[in-house]
Parts: C-alpha cells; structure tokens; sequence
C-alpha cells in the first residue's frame, strides 16, 4: 500500500494500520463508554479514569481537552471518539465545527448550503 | 425456492435515528429529508418482504480493535440494539432468520468467502436508522433481519470488485435455500461524508450523483474504482459506499430504478436512497 497517496489528502486522516498501532489503547479506552456505568465514572474523576488506560501524554491531554484533531494525530479513530462526545452528550456536527476550526452555527450553516466544495480538497501535491 | 426481488440503498446517519427518537422528524430541518422515504415506505409496505440481509458496519459498537472482521454475517436468533455512548436507541430488538443465515455461512464459505460468524452481535445506528427509515416507528420490525457487517472502520475496506463479488455469492446461495420466500438486500451508509480533521463536511453531489447512475446503468465501472478515488472525492467516510456494491451484485445483471432520493444534509452528510428491482 502506498500511504504517501494517503496522506496526499488534504486536511485527512486515514485510518491505517499504522494510526491503528498508535491509537490502539486510546481506542479501546474510548470503547469502555459504551456502558453507563463507565460513562458515570469517567465523569466522576475523568483523570482518574484515563490512568487505567496505557495513553501517552499527548493522547491523555487531547482527551481531555477535547482537542479531536489532537486525538485523531495520535491515533484516534473518530468513531471511536464519538464515545466521548457522546459521554458528553456532543453532537457529531459539534465535534466536526471544532476539527475545522468554525462555531457549530458557521459549520451548520455550511452544511445546509451544500457543505464543503471538493475543489481544492482532493490532492496535496497536485493542488486540486 | 427463496428469490431475491428488490435492494434499497441508503444513508444511515446516526442523526436521522436521534431525530426521529427526539420526535424532530416533523421540524423544518429534517421534514424534507423524511419526505423522501415517504415513497418507500408505501412500496415495501405492498412488497412485504420476509427477509432483509442488510449489509452495514458497525461503528466501533460491536467490535473493538481487538477483532476486525472484513465481513460477519449475524446467524443469531435476535440482535440486541447497541448502546453507543448515550444509551440504545429505543427501538425494537431485531429478529434473525437463523436458518438463512447459517445456510448463507456455509454457502458463502464453501463458495470461498470466508466470512465470520457471529452468534451474538449488538447492531448500531448503521443497522438500525435503515430500518427506521423504511418502517417508522412500529412495535416490532415487521421483517426478518440477517445483518452482514462489513469492516470500513479500518483502512484497507474490501474492495468494490470483492464485494461486488460477494453479493453475486448471496444470489447463488439465497436462490439454493429451500424455502419460499421474499428476500430483499439492502446495502447502508454513504453518501459523500468526511467527519474528521480540517477537511470535515465535504460533500460531493457530482460524485454521488455519477454513484447513482452507475448503479444502475454501469456497476463495472463502480467495482474498479480504486479506495483512493472515494476517500479523495466522496471523504474520508464516503468510503461506505463500498457496501453498496454488495446489494448490487446480489440482483443480477439488468436492474431497474425504481426510485431515487439525494438530499443534503442530514447533519454532516448527504442523504442518499435508491430503490432497484431485479429483473423477472
């Protein structure tokens, strides 16, 4: 597989086997909110909590600061994130208006008028 | 002899699922996205089919990165809904067709696919907002269900060709299985979407408007297209579509539109629906 093509893409993140190795700890602590008790006790003390996960520094620090750009450079894979944010009870269109760097009324708005072009999107290195 | 007479293509966005649970289906935001369903939800209600292999992935709801299966098929008797961070979505459980399904594992098996088993499996929003979107909000689903989980979490997804290929095996393996009944394939997700990073909320209707006419018309084409082409034209998560190839290449050759639906947005992406009819 070529992973130079992959990363040809802009503002993109694919999940590879790499990413996967990286993130595989985050992940998997992002997977434990799947039952309300969990939930309830990464609430309670979320430092706590993150200390029974193997995380890196920076990936404890994207998680709690909420930084999914962050989390997603460290391995993340966003629906895996989406249990957090829906720990948090964050919607998907709310986490995405932070990853591009907009208020979520902007990012909405986006969205409703069509979303956003490909032009310009589709290749680093071939500018198009 | 079971028969597989239809496949219905669509989008499963988790928020249509929320909307519809937070009883804001009817509000100006998604009144317009429900409205097209409205025509098939009159079709299948005449068309009654028995069962639904409903091809989908799950969205780190049943499996973890411990185990990534390229393709499950669900043989269980029931499939619990998925608590995917907010607690299930109140809809029914979904019923299996265990005999069908296991006869599709062995089928596809000595037909060289080897797919995994799964006895017990928690569908999600991937499974379940399919189903909303045809039948509502009944008390129970008023179709049999054999879910086939198709891994595009983890880079690489199987190919377009390997999928298509695998419908064409659930044709031969549902047209050897015994029993009369009315089967229907459905393949979810897509359309163009990206939910992560700088590049989020790309849509593409050129792209997804081509998708759909090549569906019908050309799926030769769609089962060259190489995972480059989707994740740079239809993002990141537009990569689903490759599911879609599997109810394809369960209907045969010559198939017939019967409806279409794109609609944009529903949340961070676009809404597509096609409805196909095998030929006689």
């Amino acid at each position: 597989m070529n992973e130079s093509e992959l990363d040809d893409i802009p503002g993109t993140t694919v999940f590879t086997g790499r990413q996967s190795r990286k993130g595989f700890h985050l992940n998997q602590f992002c997977m434990s909110l799947r039952t309300a008790e969990n939930r309830a006790r990464f609430k309670a003390d979320e430092g706590a909590y993150l200390d029974e996960w193997s995380l890196t520094a920076a990936q404890r620090k994207a998680v709690l600061e909420r930084d999914w750009n962050a989390a997603i450079a460290e391995g993340g894979n966003i629906y895996f994130l989406a249990k957090i944010f829906a720990s948090d009870g964050t919607s998907f269109a709310a986490a995405a208006s932070t990853m591009v760097g907009m208020s979520q009324e902007d990012y909405v708005a986006m969205m409703v008028a069509g979303g956003r072009s490909p032009e310009g999107q589709r290749s680093i290195k071939e500018g198009r | 002899m079971a028969r597989i007479t239809a496949g219905v293509t669509t989008s499963h966005v988790p928020a249509i699922g929320a909307a519809l649970d937070h009883g804001n289906a009817g509000n100006d935001y998604w009144r317009p996205m429900f409205a097209g369903y409205d025509w098939t939800k009159k079709w299948i209600a005449q068309e009654r089919p028995d069962v639904v292999v409903l091809v989908y992935n799950d969205h780190a709801s049943a499996f973890s990165l411990e185990m990534i299966p390229t393709f499950a098929i669900g043989c269980a008797d029931t499939f619990n809904v998925a608590d995917e961070g907010f607690g299930p979505r109140p809809v029914p459980v979904v019923e299996g067709h265990p005999d069908l399904a296991w006869h599709l594992a062995e089928s596809l098996i000595l037909d060289e696919f080897d797919i995994t088993i799964m006895n017990k499996l928690d569908v999600d929003h991937g499974l379940t907002v399919p189903l909303s979107l045809m039948f509502g909000q009944p008390e129970a689903w008023p179709v049999k269900v054999i879910p086939l989980a198709v891994n595009v979490v983890q880079y690489p997804p199987p190919t377009g060709n390997r999928c298509y290929a695998l419908g064409e095996a659930i044709r031969r393996a549902v047209q050897s299985y015994g029993e009369d009944l009315n089967v229907q394939v459905w393949g979810t997700g897509g359309m163009s979407h990206q939910l992560q990073g700088p590049r989020a909320g790309l849509i593409n209707k050129e792209f997804d408007a081509a998708f759909l006419d090549k569906l019908t018309a050309d799926p030769e084409a769609l089962r060259r297209m190489p995972h480059l082409e989707y994740l740079r034209e239809a993002g990141s998560e537009g990569i689903e579509m490759v599911m879609w190839l599997i109810m394809r290449g369960a209907l045969g050759e010559v198939v017939k539109e019967l409806y279409r639906f794109y609609h944009v947005p529903a949340s961070n992406t676009a809404v597509g629906h096609i409805v196909l009819q095998t030929a006689p």
